[in-house]
């Protein structure tokens, strides 16, 4: 019961989320691994905030920032895989790489 | 103070349900594992003592993933998982970064010598955030109001691919917008 | 406001039953009156028993290719977030858990709903249930955020999300008064919330059912008494956000909160016969483009008058 406990259980969950996001070829699964990295994120933020810092609102400002971040990115990922599918009929990030032609 | 077994059980269901997410084949279970993730990392977050964090955390998961579900069934092959089939790419190179970088923030942990406890937790910790985006950091809540509406727009501006002149006509003096679904108002 | 012991645990069930058995056997004797005739006692307390015990001992419906870890995870979580809400409900100053963020923990619990009647219309693998599964996620993007507002509204003039706080804040004039486009509001996403009334399209007869259209026996039993109790709770809940909680003349506190609880429930049975189903894309533009602005008025006006009074 630590901080080091906390911190272990956030990278784990940001290594699952890279790992995901890596390998998926579909954007909106490619999205969960970036959602399951700032998963990883709260916690460490929240045990940062229990353990070191306490005394300010700091650590919880930086937890309303990241929960931002996620309906930020998923909003606009949506949003861009709408339009990908309606302008080519396709979801993959591999079929959209010829996009950079 | 904090109980040890709560914090380990639900990191450790955190990380399995985080896994599940590219392990199962149903879409549909793939997003609700991603779901489950989010609550157990939400009851560590109350664990720490963060309670109108971790019910927040809660309320827009469980909004976020019930909306992404549906996308999820809309895009995705094989949304029921009744065809197994592999959509990966360059796993091996993947899994050696990930794993790599979990090594090395793990190793990192341990190292650092983390500073020493700097106050003490406020009797509301509510109240400690409100104070702090209403006080100190209002410049960052501003900053996130105005991505939060931008992020509106812009969406919409890319998701949409009607525009006025296909609502009111060409010459844009229709009386009713044309719109595929009427809606309730009775414009 | 006190907390009580864990073992009131056990006993927030058996309330919430007993007032849901209540309120089912009320909704059936409008049923009869509003089919011409007088309903006898017996039919009243008959007729739901009898349906009750007919799905307990009915054989569950089995699909093809079913996704049952989804089904029955969705059917389960209607009854159990209902009474997890109901943690914060407070019975005249004495609630089971009166938590320092209880108006966020019972707004995070009955969104849970979602997640529930989405999952219990895909799990069957059949058309119409998933229809009525992706009508219930339409009509809740519809009445989550004018609902937000009208709890935003009370957390605000009492200053604090504890329920049990916004109770003594209305020990003088209660919230309905200066809020009354709130609690009408919060009445009608109450509804809304448990899609009953004119917002059953979820589960409509042009979809037979909808997504419980393929519940069957225990299943069925599950669902549907977990729906009239997310009513009941969602319901009683707006009797200590506007309605006073237990203040009130003569009378001890929990008999008004449970008289104050009957009166609202009972109206809001009987209105909600008065209307025809609400299509979910006509309420969402309603919601949308009326609602969500009255709401943010009425906290607007609420903020104002917290401020300068």
């Amino acid at each position: 019961m630590s901080l080091e406990l906390f911190l272990v259980i956030g990278a784990g969950l940001l290594a699952i989320g890279l790992f995901g996001a890596l390998t998926q070829q579909s954007v909106v699964m490619l999205m969960m691994g970036l959602e399951l990295m700032l998963n990883g994120v709260i916690v460490a933020a929240a045990a940062f905030w229990y353990y070191v810092a306490p005394g300010t609102a700091d650590g919880q400002v930086l937890i309303v920032v990241v929960i931002t971040a996620m309906a930020v990115e998923m909003a606009m990922g949506f949003a861009v895989v709408t339009a990908i599918f309606r302008a080519r009929d396709v979801d993959m990030t591999d079929m959209a790489a010829d996009l950079k032609e | 103070m904090l109980s040890a077994v709560p914090a380990w059980v639900f990191g450790a269901l955190a990380l399995v349900s985080g896994a599940l997410v590219f392990r199962l084949d149903s879409m549909a279970k793939v997003t609700f594992a991603l779901l489950a993730s989010f609550l157990f990392v939400a009851g560590e977050v109350l664990l720490l003592g963060l309670g109108y964090l971790g019910v927040v955390l809660v309320l827009m998961m469980v909004m976020e993933m019930v909306i992404m579900v549906v996308f999820m069934i809309m895009y995705m092959m094989n949304p029921a998982g009744l065809m197994p089939m592999a959509m990966f790419h360059n796993t091996r190179g993947s899994a050696a970064i990930a794993g790599g970088i979990f090594i090395a923030l793990t190793v990192g942990i341990f190292l650092v010598d983390w500073p020493a406890r700097a106050g003490r937790p406020p009797a509301d910790s509510t109240l400690a955030l409100g104070e702090s985006l209403m006080g100190g950091q209002m410049l960052t809540m501003m900053t996130l109001g105005l991505a939060l509406f931008a992020t509106i727009v812009a969406s919409v501006v890319l998701a949409t691919h009607r525009g006025r002149y296909d609502r009111f006509g060409d010459d844009l003096r229709a009386d009713h917008p044309d719109d595929p679904i009427p809606g309730g108002v009775g414009r | 406001m006190t907390e009580v012991p864990l073992w009131s645990l056990a006993v927030l069930p058996a309330v919430l039953g007993a007032a849901t058995i209540v309120a089912i056997a009320f909704d059936v004797a409008l049923s009869a009156r509003a089919g011409g005739r007088a309903a006898s006692l017996t039919e009243v307390v008959v007729v739901p028993l009898r349906e009750a015990v007919r799905l307990l001992v009915g054989q569950r419906r089995v699909t093809t290719a079913a996704d049952r870890v989804l089904w029955r995870t969705g059917v389960v979580t209607v009854p159990v977030i209902a009474l997890l809400a109901a943690l914060v409900l407070p019975l005249g100053g004495v609630a089971v858990a009166d938590l320092g963020v209880g108006v966020v923990w019972f707004n995070a619990m009955e969104i849970l709903a979602w997640a529930a009647v989405w999952m219990a219309g895909w799990g069957p693998n059949s058309v119409l249930s998933l229809v009525g599964g992706y009508r219930f996620v339409a009509q809740g993007l519809a009445y989550e955020l004018p609902h937000m507002f009208a709890l935003i509204s009370a957390a605000t003039a009492a200053g604090t999300l504890r329920v049990g706080g916004i109770v003594e804040a209305q020990s003088g004039v209660w919230f309905v008064v200066w809020m009354p486009v709130a609690f009408v509001v919060y009445l009608l996403s109450a509804v809304a919330m448990a899609f009953r009334g004119p917002f059953d399209a979820p589960t409509g007869r042009d979809l037979a059912g909808g997504a419980v259209e393929e519940l069957s026996g225990v299943d069925r039993l599950v669902f549907q008494g977990g729906r009239w109790l997310l009513l009941v709770v969602a319901v009683a809940m707006s009797v200590p956000l506007f309605l006073g909680g237990g203040h009130g003349p003569l009378l001890p506190p929990w008999l008004w909160t449970v008289l104050k609880t009957a009166a609202v429930l009972a109206a809001v049975l009987w209105l909600r016969r008065k209307f025809p189903t609400v299509r979910m894309d006509r309420f969402a533009e309603i919601a949308w483009v009326v609602l969500i602005p009255l709401t943010i008025l009425q906290a607007l006006a609420v903020g104002v008058l917290v401020l300068t009074w």
